[in-house]
């Protein structure tokens, strides 16, 4: 490629691409307190959050911009006694509409009146395939036997159903239990997770990283339940950062494929945006949000490729993983801006798989469980 | 996966949708987690499920509509029948 090849792309990325999703936090208050929350550390309370009616207006603006998806997420969304209400106006909106729920809180009445309003897809997420562990790590009793029932709901209703399972240390070995729950359920789809480390999960690093084995077994375990199920269960499932040669690029791209709105309806780029210092965020109430989009500080100050240090800024890859990981790359060398240090190519990436692998090794299987 | 049978009639489950995205100018298949942006063939090949018709109506229709030899549409159809019917975004009654 040539140089003025090379600055038309660079040009063409640093514009604002048509978002594809929006995630709406619509509250942070969950009855569940995983230990890997992806939540900010400082929660919003009930009396800020957006009402109904604004976010209405938000789904029709982004509608308009292209929107597709809308998840609708948390917290968890069904401690909104208004959850009917927002879902009707997302779908009204023409927005794919998915629910992204623990599934506690949620009553079989409220479940019907969310699909007789047009609800297209929800996504459980489970803590583990037993009762016992997974009310340990989401840190509730009787979570289990709730996610269990809401499940038979959703499929008995004919509504697409992901299961999303976060996975770490203390569930990995449980994988392929994992799947089976996810079949025995009926669900179409199974997201495998991996932590991410940064916010909740940073603190909790030492007890949440998986161990290099841990991996290697699972994505074999992943190869051979994809062929067995194929047609029945689809399976997404991505190796962890900071094993990986290269890192995820961060939502598709800072600024490219997705905003979210907090609780409070402020707009970011990416869940844990806000704990990247300096940034300055812009709010549905007070900025249109296409306007926000394209050129609200907090998207352009990572969009595209200008931003880049070394050694991202010369690297072919930098239009395929945009750097990685922004508030990874904070959490562990201080510098928003730098490589992310799950890539082989950041000069941190050595300390951070060595911490990993020494954290992996600790015995320590404490949380500090996410409160508000 | 091999794709629908002859007589088995292809549908799109609930959860799976088209949707015309005035803002690209194209068709898109919408699903979990997913947006599949359609070229005309692929919109056509999806439009004509109805959940009544079976793989040969849709064939039949989509050969009428476009002029192309059936076996030629029949191929290129399954062919891409199967690969959503694989990410259970097609089901087949
Ligand atoms: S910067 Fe990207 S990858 Fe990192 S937490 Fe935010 S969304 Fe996730
Ligand atoms: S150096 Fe930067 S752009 Fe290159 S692979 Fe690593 S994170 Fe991606």
């Amino acid at each position: 490629m040539n140089a003025e090849a090379l600055t038309a792309i660079e040009k063409a990325a640093d514009a604002a691409p048509i978002p594809m999703a929006l995630l709406a936090e619509l509250t942070h208050r969950c009855p569940l307190k995983c230990p890997y929350c992806s939540n900010p550390l400082d929660l919003i309370r009930r009396s800020s959050e957006l009402s109904a009616e604004t976010w209405a207006d938000v789904f029709a603006q982004a509608a308009a911009m292209g929107v597709l998806h809308v998840h609708l997420s948390g917290g968890e969304p069904a401690a909104r006694r208004d959850l009917p209400e927002i879902v009707e106006s997302a779908v009204t909106a023409g927005l794919y509409t998915n629910l992204i729920t623990s599934g506690v809180g949620l009553t079989e009445a409220t479940f019907a009146d969310l699909v007789a309003r047009g609800l297209d897809h929800v996504q459980l997420s489970i803590q583990g395939t037993d009762a016992t562990t997974a009310d340990r790590i989401g840190g509730y009793k009787g979570g289990f036997d709730t996610k269990m029932r809401v499940a038979a709901w959703i499929v008995a209703a004919g509504v697409p159903l992901t299961v999303n399972a976060v996975m770490h240390r203390q569930n990995l070995d449980r994988l392929s239990e994992t799947i089976d729950l996810a079949v025995r359920l009926g669900a179409r789809r199974l997201e495998v997770a991996h932590t991410q480390y940064h916010g909740w999960a940073y603190r909790n690093r030492a007890a949440l990283m998986p161990t290099p084995g841990q991996v290697a077994r699972s994505g074999e375990i992943v190869a051979e339940a994809r062929r067995r199920l194929e047609g029945v269960l689809a399976i997404d499932y991505v190796t962890p950062d900071h094993l990986a040669k290269y890192p995820k690029p961060c939502m598709g791209g800072w600024g490219r494929v997705g905003l979210n709105v907090t609780p409070s309806g402020k707009v970011l780029p990416c869940h844990a945006a806000e704990t990247i210092p300096g940034l300055v965020f812009d709010t549905v109430t007070e900025r249109p949000l296409a306007e926000i989009w394209r050129e609200g500080a907090a998207f352009t100050a990572f969009r595209g490729t200008g931003w880049m240090q070394e050694p991202c800024a010369s690297c072919p890859r930098k239009a395929v993983d945009w750097g990685g990981c922004r508030c990874q790359a904070l959490a562990w060398t201080g510098d928003a801006a730098a490589t992310d240090p799950a890539c082989t190519l950041s000069p941190h990436n050595a300390r951070m798989r060595a911490e990993a692998t020494g954290e992996a090794a600790d015995a320590d299987e404490a949380f500090a469980y996410r409160e508000m | 996966m091999t794709g629908p049978e002859d007589g088995s009639r292809p549908y799109l489950p609930r959860g799976v949708r088209l949707r015309w995205c005035a803002v690209r100018g194209a068709w898109f298949l919408l699903a979990p987690e997913r947006a599949v942006k359609l070229d005309a063939v692929g919109s056509a090949i999806l439009s004509a499920l109805d959940g009544e018709r079976d793989f040969a109506g849709v064939v039949a229709k989509l050969s009428a509509d476009f002029g192309a030899p059936p076996e030629q549409v029949a191929t290129d159809a399954r062919k891409f029948l199967a690969d959503l019917m694989a990410r259970r975004m097609v089901e087949a009654a």
